[in-house]
């Protein structure tokens, strides 16, 4: 038995090492024809947000451009700006400027470039039976700080407002805090309330709206459906109140807004190039816009 | 027996080596895990060195300067374990008893076979399932503003825990020996009185080390908890509020934190704090088990 074994395992040995050990054929056609192009790979990773708008961008970017491929990925701007720093990715969907910190560190690897490629609206969602249609951004501000805690309050029902966020993973999540939490630096160290229920994702955020009538929550234009009401925003309480929509982002109108860049360290050139080219372009507006974005020009 | 088989089958020392080498392979990355995460977590308690990261509440990944502390989510792992052993063990154990003693050897195959495919079923599937009927029927009965509590994560873990449950309870039952039975009827006590007084007792230490090892996986589940627990990220005033464990807390955000940052190092301490809970439940039962057995041997 002993000896089988060994046997066995000798024959395992020699048959790798003669395997390892066969020289390389040379290719059959001789170098006649010339090698197939390399064909160039853009990784792309980052914001949930803009995760379908990234591969639907790509998508039609390799319609028309063979020898590039661009591999789009979600997980969060956090996410992807991490892994534009460990190097694993080429360009970071961002919802969110990078912090200074993150700009430090991604400067180690090379020169960093931030491009604005779209803007997106958030819209503060109710369920469509609650009678709260609009409010200003102050009062969107008190609820989410929980400085408001009653519907009436607002002019709603005599219920408790359950506020519902996105996860500390999305930056959505960080700029709404920024932006509304704490009013863009003016309610600075401002937090969410300690009853903020932090969803996995937006769908779950829609979900428990679709089910709670006295929830809030807040969500990409992109995810505005039926099920939800958008809240109209008011700059002050004797501003008119103005629906979320593209053409209100674009002309500066609606308050909650912001833009999504796509972050890249490194030199502008060749296949990254072409794929920054074409997102700006007409056409990859015009990707961004059936999409429901906010293209970056009218 | 079934040991004595196995070995007696491993008489060459090639096989006797390789089967030591598989179980110091399994007691080698138990402590390389350990190491992993006393390493990576290292930094933060380096910086951290008070009880603040046990008793604190605050939770704070993405502000300035960041704030980890995790009272609330150990809270909550407690609260929504405690509440599936609570509910669980008496089905699981009153389960296994019916299975072992009481109903006639094709039943209780078929019974335990149900069992066995309630284990295969994903947990995401339950948390989904969770979302959809348990959560709404939880808000309406007991009038929440919202369904997504501990309350409900637990309802819903309590039926994942019951196939570790029954099948390590029936088995414990099951190795009663037959004598102690015989014994009892021959004194003339009934079948209640056999299975409550006589197989019960016995099988006592076994039952415990299923209600542990289904405390373990209680406190270990993830995907469940994170989608219908609600989320909320400090301590919870009562099980009918929206909580998050810290599983859910690891599963949620490790995505997000840039490899270094001070928010990598404070999940691997949460991860750390969480190993050390489940290993001791674990090695607990694993003191009642060999206990049993020694006692059987004598």
């Amino acid at each position: 038995m002993k000896k089988f074994f060994s046997i066995a395992a000798l024959a395992l040995v020699a048959s790798l090492a003669l395997t390892g050990c066969q020289p390389k054929t040379p290719a059959d056609n001789g170098g006649t024809t010339p090698p197939p192009p390399q064909k160039a790979t853009i990784i792309v990773n980052g914001s949930d947000t803009m995760v379908n708008m990234g591969a639907a961008l790509a998508e039609e970017f390799m319609k028309t451009k063979e020898n590039i491929e661009v591999v789009v990925s979600g997980g969060g701007s956090g996410t992807g700006i991490a892994s534009l720093i460990n190097g694993s990715c080429d360009i970071a969907q961002s919802s969110r400027a990078m912090k200074q910190e993150e700009k430090d560190n991604a400067g180690k690897q090379g020169t960093l470039h931030e491009v604005i490629v779209a803007f997106d609206g958030l819209a503060a969602v109710v369920h469509p039976s609650n009678p709260v249609k609009e409010m200003t951004l102050q009062d969107l501000a008190k609820i989410y700080r929980g400085e408001i805690t009653n519907w009436k309050d607002v002019g709603g029902n005599d219920a408790n407002i359950v506020l519902l966020s996105r996860d500390t993973t999305s930056g959505t999540h960080v700029f709404f805090k920024e932006f509304v939490v704490q009013e863009d630096g003016k309610a600075k160290g401002a937090e969410f309330a300690d009853q903020t229920m932090m969803m996995p994702s937006t769908q779950a955020i829609v979900d428990e709206l679709t089910n709670n009538v006295n929830a809030i929550g807040y969500v990409g234009l992109g995810y505005l459906k039926p099920s939800i009401t958008a809240l109209g925003m008011k700059a002050n309480a004797d501003a008119p109140a103005v629906l979320p929509s593209v053409a209100a982002v674009q002309d500066n109108t609606y308050g909650l807004a912001r833009p999504l860049f796509f972050y890249i360290v490194g030199n502008l050139e060749g296949a990254m190039q072409t794929y920054i080219d074409y997102v700006l372009s007409p056409a990859g507006q015009k990707v961004v816009a059936d999409l429901s974005f906010v293209p970056i020009s009218k | 027996m079934t040991r004595r088989r196995i070995l007696g089958r491993l008489k060459t020392p090639i096989q006797q080596r390789l089967v030591s080498l598989a179980g110091y392979t399994v007691l080698i990355l138990t402590a390389a895990i350990f190491i992993f995460l006393l390493l990576q977590s290292w930094p933060f308690f380096r910086e951290n060195a008070d009880l603040k990261f046990f008793t604190g509440d605050r939770w704070l990944p993405v502000s300035f300067p960041p704030t980890f502390q995790i009272r609330g989510f150990l809270v909550s792992s407690a609260y929504i374990a405690g509440m599936a052993i609570l509910l669980g063990c008496p089905l699981g154990i009153v389960s296994a008893i019916t299975m072992s003693e009481i109903l006639p050897k094709s039943a209780g195959l078929v019974a335990r076979s149900i069992f066995e495919f309630t284990a295969g079923i994903p947990s995401v599937v339950f948390g989904f399932l969770g979302l959809r009927l348990v959560a709404p029927f939880v808000a309406r009965t007991f009038n929440l503003p919202t369904g997504l509590t501990g309350f409900t994560a637990g309802l819903v873990l309590s039926v994942m825990i019951l196939p570790t449950l029954v099948s390590l309870a029936e088995e414990a039952l099951n190795a009663v020996p037959r004598e102690y039975a015989e014994a009892s009827y021959a004194l003339g006590a009934t079948r209640w009185q056999t299975i409550w007084r006589v197989i019960v007792p016995a099988g006592k230490s076994g039952i415990l080390a299923a209600v542990l090892l289904a405390t373990g996986r209680a406190i270990g589940e993830t995907m469940t908890v994170l989608m219908v627990a609600g989320g909320r990220l400090n301590t919870p005033g009562s099980i009918f509020d929206p909580m998050r464990t810290v599983t859910a807390l690891i599963a949620a955000e490790v995505n997000n934190a840039a490899r270094y940052s001070p928010q990598y190092h404070a999940l691997f301490a949460a991860g750390l704090v969480l190993f050390t809970i489940t290993f001791a439940i674990n090695a607990l039962a694993a003191k009642v088990i060999v206990k049993r057995v020694r006692g059987e041997k004598k």
